[in-house]
């Protein structure tokens, strides 16, 4: 033991080789490194892969900016580290793919640089609402994906599809579904203020608020399962275990066309509509090269792209797009969707959480 | 054999290495713990270093009461199911011959290299309507149809005692095998049954180790998440599932770990107060 302790290695010597090792694997990114380059921060796992087997190579190809592909990891870790990157003045990304309330955390902080429509002309392509804003009008992100999460069903338990959303109040139901088990994930105040409130606006206030939980609150004897992890419901699903519920509608599709007996239904208030933009960090000095990227990617043709190999609905105009209505079925409805309020996320998310999981757990 | 107390400064050495280590990997990281718990929560953005004591005053109402009370009530009947189950099987177990011992003993061990998730997904899908063990009940004609156990607080304990039940069996293992059998012989030849010698003279031979297990499974149950949202309802998670909840998808740093300070003061409570008790019974 002491003998270990009085060897020869130094703590610096320690050191030495860790930082030696260190920059051996930081190599490879330095011999790629061109003169133009952006770092894309896009979510691990599926949808990276996606991205690098069909979208970013022709990107490289039509304009000659290599693309650095970086894994964030979902939930709010990936803004953590791009705040506190760039208050160091780092971005461990140039452009990245964050979700809508990280959007608005992010501008808080001023974390976004302001895009410059004029440089993106594609970007008149796109439906309004996958613009976000700065509070004083500047562009601080532009749509990148969005997917719909909608009324699943079992064929064999519900040989009819449902047709409303008000058949997760429905009493016949009782037992038979599973939900999302999060506030800012299930979206059902949402759903039960457009089902049964007249629309999203009817949460403009905390008593509006409180009576939409007061209406979720009849859903609660339906749920058997209240799920954070999606294989389980999807389990459940196929199997008619639990035979309804809110799910992805991409996937539902694809779990259909491999024979499996589910279905996805948009229900007539529009299913959920939930999406990622791109966002530039202000730590970043890549501004020319990610308005390139971003205009790129609002062309009709790669949101077709998306939608045919990743699975994801178009942020740009029905009528731009040689979708064909099968291929743009599978990913999306020309049913008016129903867009989340992520302000309510970001300004009153820990008394929604605490009313939720009372609701829920109480 | 006497062991002679250190003397000097040198015999501590020995002792650099586990400190360093439990210094690195566990007072460092609670002590994080604990002044992040202070911090003050920012909503819409994160956390800024304060002294605050906003978080532990939001964990002060009956809601978390009553989850930290369930918590506590799941962990403590997980402990006493798995020692209830434990000392009679590990008991009759020290009787086998060593081959068939050895045999148990690799089975059981096999359960701690399956993950939680597995162990979770493996009971749900045995508890389920559609291909649970109720269709084998049916087709044995005990009952009418198939029903589904699972969301439901029996099923959240099965999961966790089956998950538990082998470091329960490890624990008490060394103290049976170690157990004088001549202790039994003699109750036997004074005319107890071995139902009562057992219960008259092994368990009690036995107080220490059972109560090192309950407070090793209690603890470790204490800490399980996945297990109560595979198979339990909303009303069966735990404390450490509404943490994950603050910390994972709210980043609410501050209040989760609020929360976790609170459960481990509480635990250490509730173990001190168990050795407590455990030493007075021993003194009378």
């Amino acid at each position: 033991m002491t003998k270990i302790l009085n060897s020869n290695i130094s703590r610096r010597t320690v050191l030495g080789a860790g930082l030696a090792g260190a920059s051996m694997l930081a190599m490879p990114s330095i011999l790629r490194a061109q003169d133009k380059s952006l770092k894309v921060g896009v979510y691990g796992g599926y949808f990276k892969k996606s991205f690098d087997e069909h979208i970013f190579p022709e990107f490289t190809k039509a304009t000659g900016i290599a693309i650095e592909s970086v894994a964030e990891p979902t939930g709010e870790a990936w803004l953590v580290q791009l705040e506190q990157a760039a208050k160091a003045g780092q971005a461990p990304a140039d452009v990245s793919m964050m979700s809508q309330v990280a959007m608005l955390k992010g501008q808080a902080t001023e974390l976004w640089t302001p895009f410059d429509m004029s440089k993106i002309k594609n970007g008149s392509n796109l439906l309004d609402h996958f613009v976000n804003k700065y509070p004083d009008g500047r562009i601080a992100g532009i749509g990148a994906v969005a997917w719909y999460i909608t009324l699943v069903t079992n064929t064999d338990a519900y040989p009819e599809p449902p047709t409303t959303w008000q058949a997760l109040w429905d009493p016949a139901n009782e037992g038979k579904l599973g939900l999302l088990a999060l506030v800012s994930n299930s979206f059902l105040l949402e759903v039960t203020a457009k089902t049964f409130m007249g629309g999203t606006n009817a949460l403009d206030t905390e008593e509006g608020i409180l009576k939409a939980f007061e209406k979720l609150a009849e859903v609660k004897p339906n749920v058997a399962l209240w799920y954070r992890d999606e294989a389980q419901f999807e389990q459940a699903l196929k199997s008619g275990e639990i035979p309804m519920g809110q799910y992805y509608h991409d996937v539902t599709g694809l779990a259909a066309a491999d024979g499996q007996p589910v279905r996805s239904t948009f229900p007539k208030e529009g299913g959920i509509q939930d999406s990622g933009c791109w966002a530039l960090s202000r730590a970043s000095g890549k501004g020319d090269e990610a308005h390139v990227f971003i205009d790129y990617m609002c062309q009709p043709a790669i949101q077709a792209t998306l939608s045919r190999k990743v699975g994801t609905a178009p942020t740009v105009k029905r009528d731009l797009l040689d979708l064909t209505p099968e291929e743009f079925a599978a990913v999306s409805s020309d049913i008016e969707p129903i867009i989340p309020r992520y302000d309510l996320y970001q300004t009153k998310s820990d008394w929604l959480n605490q009313k939720w999981t009372e609701l829920i757990v109480g | 054999m006497r062991r002679e107390a250190p003397q000097s400064l040198a015999d501590y050495a020995p002792l650099i290495f586990p400190a360093g280590m439990l210094t690195v990997f566990f007072v460092i990281p609670f002590g994080t713990m604990i002044a992040v718990s202070f911090f003050q929560r920012l909503q819409g953005a994160f956390y800024e270093p304060a002294f605050v004591f906003s978080n532990y005053a939001r964990f002060l109402s009956t809601f978390f009461a009553g989850v930290l009370g369930f918590s506590l009530f799941l962990a403590i009947s997980v402990a006493v199911c798995c020692v209830l189950l434990g000392i009679p099987f590990t008991y009759l177990l020290t009787r086998m011959q060593r081959k068939t011992q050895v045999v148990w003993l690799v089975a059981l061990l096999s359960i701690l290299s399956l993950s939680e998730v597995i162990i979770g997904f493996a009971w749900s899908t045995l508890f389920s309507r559609t291909a649970g063990i109720t269709n084998l009940f049916v087709a044995l004609g005990a009952m009418e149809k198939p029903v589904a156990l699972s969301p439901s607080f029996g099923a959240v304990l099965t999961g966790m005692v089956y998950q538990a039940f082998p470091y329960t069996v490890l624990i008490l293992y060394p103290a049976l095998v170690r157990l004088d059998p001549t202790l039994t012989e003699a109750a036997r030849t004074l005319g107890a049954s071995p139902v009562k010698a057992f219960f008259t003279v092994v368990v009690p031979a036995l107080r220490n180790t059972v109560i090192a297990t309950l407070i090793m499974v209690f603890i470790f149950a204490l800490g399980s998440y996945l297990l109560p949202q595979l198979l339990g309802r909303p009303q069966h998670w735990t404390l450490s599932v509404l943490i994950t909840d603050q910390a994972i998808y709210q980043s609410n740093m501050p209040f989760a770990a609020a929360m976790a300070v609170f459960l481990v003061l509480v635990t250490l409570a509730l173990v001190g107060l168990t050795l407590f008790i455990g030493r007075k019974g021993e003194a009378a």
